[in-house]
């Protein structure tokens, strides 16, 4: 579905402070299969989340997203497919404070010309499914970090993406909370959702939902 | 199109929850940006109606004055002159007028006394404008004495007040009869203040005040359009006291806007980040801080437009009085004929939304097209 073709990224290139966070990796990713991007932190599985997420553009190497290749389309169209395509958990949550668990949840729709009542009806429904509906008008700031974790993957699923990607998921999360997180993995995979998360968490790089373990180190691909 | 109305009205919806969510901040821009434009919006106003009054009256005022000139002073002129300017072509009358000042001490205060052309009053009654009325508590069949030039107490009766429509003119002013006037300030007969003429063709206007200059040389010439073109000068969008007021408010205006400009907060662009990583386009990010700059300049704008209205045609001017009202102890209770015009709302709307749209624009545009990957990263 996705494929990584001698892939590099090269922050800051040309001054002092150049550095290479992704060194020529290649690499494929299967539909409805979930993928961890093992490694520790400053491996470059982050910035391999958001090369594959069209976030960021390579410095060289090339992209495919289903045969296509993405590496060199405008600003335009990748956000089009990063909206239609890709729905992302971070590591920080990155709610937005000040507006409710429902508003978060519908933020990602809001430019795509949906009747807001009809919205609002779906995101209600997603976060019922994810047992977190008693929330959706709370702020996000008095949300415990389990809650805010679940309100970040209905807003990662309100545009239906194909492919989840979760940046270090469970870090600000305790066991219990990364377990559950896991199941709800397993549930996304079970409605044909591939999911690509990044994480040096036994629990998740463990979990038995898991179809494979990239192993990341320096920038490479040691072994998968 | 449907889509594209929903799209506008969920980024509203979402603007708005933005703007609500740094009510103070908002509600601190929105007082600075009233205070602002209510400032701009005053002067405005006020600048247009006190000229388009001045107008007004002068609508009806004589074609020409001519004074006598002692010693680059205006002296008392001979009646006599009126008999030779009548001899230039083009002239239809020549008519004396009679006006001065008198010092009241008892309010501390300048009266202006006239004898109206017409309409000539009756010996020992007077009409007068309101600030005197209410300075003297002085009203209709009560008399007022006046100390003549010799000495002598002359007793006159309010015959009638002074219409307050026109009292940016009639404040101070008293009416009196031409023998009552002469008696008052010891002006003796074949003597007037000044000559006032019409014209049978206006256009003929500068050549026979020529005419005039050559004939009499110990006189000047004042002609209407040049009082009108003096309150240009000093009430116009680009002359006088105008322009002074006009630069502070400008001044405050800019700052304001490049503080806007020039500062996003982090946690402004962090919100940006995460909107373009989840999916919003650049445009959607601009539109949305569109949509911000215009309901905070709306907001503004509106109010400071309305506060300005108020100030200006039912508070009397308040804020400006002791500035624009001149040295009278007399200030007229000023009330200006409510004149706004459309060309004066689109030059304040251009010259105060429309710089702080772009000014919260350009900042936002600068952040959103960062790649979002900065987001991931904390």
């Amino acid at each position: 579905m996705i494929e990584l073709i001698n892939v590099r990224k090269v922050f800051s290139q040309g001054k002092p402070n150049e550095f290479v966070a992704v060194h020529g990796v290649s690499l494929s990713i299967d539909s409805n299969k979930v993928t961890v991007l093992k490694g520790p932190s400053g491996s470059g599985k982050t910035t391999l989340l958001s090369l594959i997420g069209c976030m960021a553009r390579p410095t060289s190497g090339r992209i495919k997203l289903l045969d296509r290749e993405i590496t060199s389309l405008p600003e335009r169209f990748l956000t089009e497919i990063r909206r239609k395509t890709f729905g992302f958990i971070f590591q920080q949550f990155n709610l937005i404070k000040g507006i409710t668990a429902l508003e978060n949840v519908m933020l990602p729709a809001y430019p795509l010309g949906e009747g807001y009542a009809s919205l609002k009806t779906r995101a209600m429904h997603l976060l019922d499914l994810f047992n977190i509906s008693q929330k959706a008008h709370s702020k996000v700031e008095w949300l415990s970090g389990g809650e805010a974790q679940r309100i970040t993957m209905v807003r990662a699923l309100i545009n239906n993406p194909s492919v989840i990607i979760a940046d270090e998921p469970t870090a600000h999360l305790d066991t219990k909370l990364s377990r559950e997180f896991m199941e709800i993995v397993e549930r996304l995979k079970d409605d044909k959702k591939s999911v690509l998360i990044a994480s040096h968490d036994p629990i998740v790089y463990e979990s038995g939902g898991v179809d494979r373990v990239v192993n990341v180190r320096d920038g490479r691909i040691v072994e998968s | 199109m449907r889509s594209w109305i929903e799209r506008q009205k969920n980024v509203i919806e979402f603007t708005l929850s933005s703007l609500l969510r740094r009510k103070g901040k908002n509600a601190a821009l929105i007082f600075v940006y009233t205070v602002v434009v209510f400032m701009l919006a005053s002067v405005v106003f006020f600048t247009h109606s006190i000229k388009k009054e001045a107008s007004m009256i002068l609508k009806d005022a004589p074609e020409m004055v001519i004074q006598r000139m002692v010693a680059g002073r205006h002296e008392l002129i001979p009646v006599s002159y009126a008999d030779k300017i009548k001899t230039i072509r083009g002239v239809s009358s020549v008519k004396g007028r009679f006006w001065g000042y008198y010092y009241d001490p008892i309010v501390g205060a300048n009266y202006t006394l006239m004898v109206p052309e017409d309409d000539q009053l009756t010996p020992g009654t007077i009409a007068i404008g309101e600030g005197i009325s209410r300075t003297r508590l002085a009203f209709e069949g009560d008399t007022i004495e006046f100390r003549a030039y010799d000495g002598a107490i002359i007793h006159l009766e309010i015959k009638k007040m002074l219409s307050s429509k026109s009292e940016l003119v009639s404040s101070d002013l008293v009416l009196i009869s031409e023998g009552d006037f002469r008696k008052l300030f010891g002006t003796s007969r074949g003597y007037a203040t000044d000559l006032t003429l019409k014209v049978k063709n206006t256009r003929e206007l500068p050549t026979i005040a020529v005419k005039i200059a050559e004939l009499l040389p110990d006189t000047r010439q004042i002609m209407r359009d040049e009082i009108l073109r003096t309150y240009d000068a000093v009430f116009n969008w680009r002359g006088g006291i105008m322009i002074v007021i006009l630069l502070g408010a400008m001044l405050a205006f800019i700052i304001f806007a490049w503080d806007k400009a020039s500062g996003l907060s982090s946690e402004e662009r962090r919100e940006i980040g995460i909107l373009k990583a989840i999916g919003w386009e650049t445009s959607d990010v601009i539109l949305m801080k569109f949509w911000e700059g215009m309901v905070i300049s709306l907001s503004s704008f509106l109010s400071g437009v309305l506060l300005a209205y108020v100030h200006v045609f039912l508070a009397s001017s308040v804020l400006f009085e002791p500035v624009l009202k001149g040295w009278a102890i007399l200030y007229p209770k000023f009330r200006i004929i409510p004149f706004v015009d459309a060309s004066q709302i689109a030059a304040l709307f251009f010259l105060t939304v429309i710089p702080y749209t772009v000014a919260t624009i350009i900042p936002s545009w600068r952040a959103a097209t960062v790649d979002p990957d900065t987001v991931m990263r904390g």
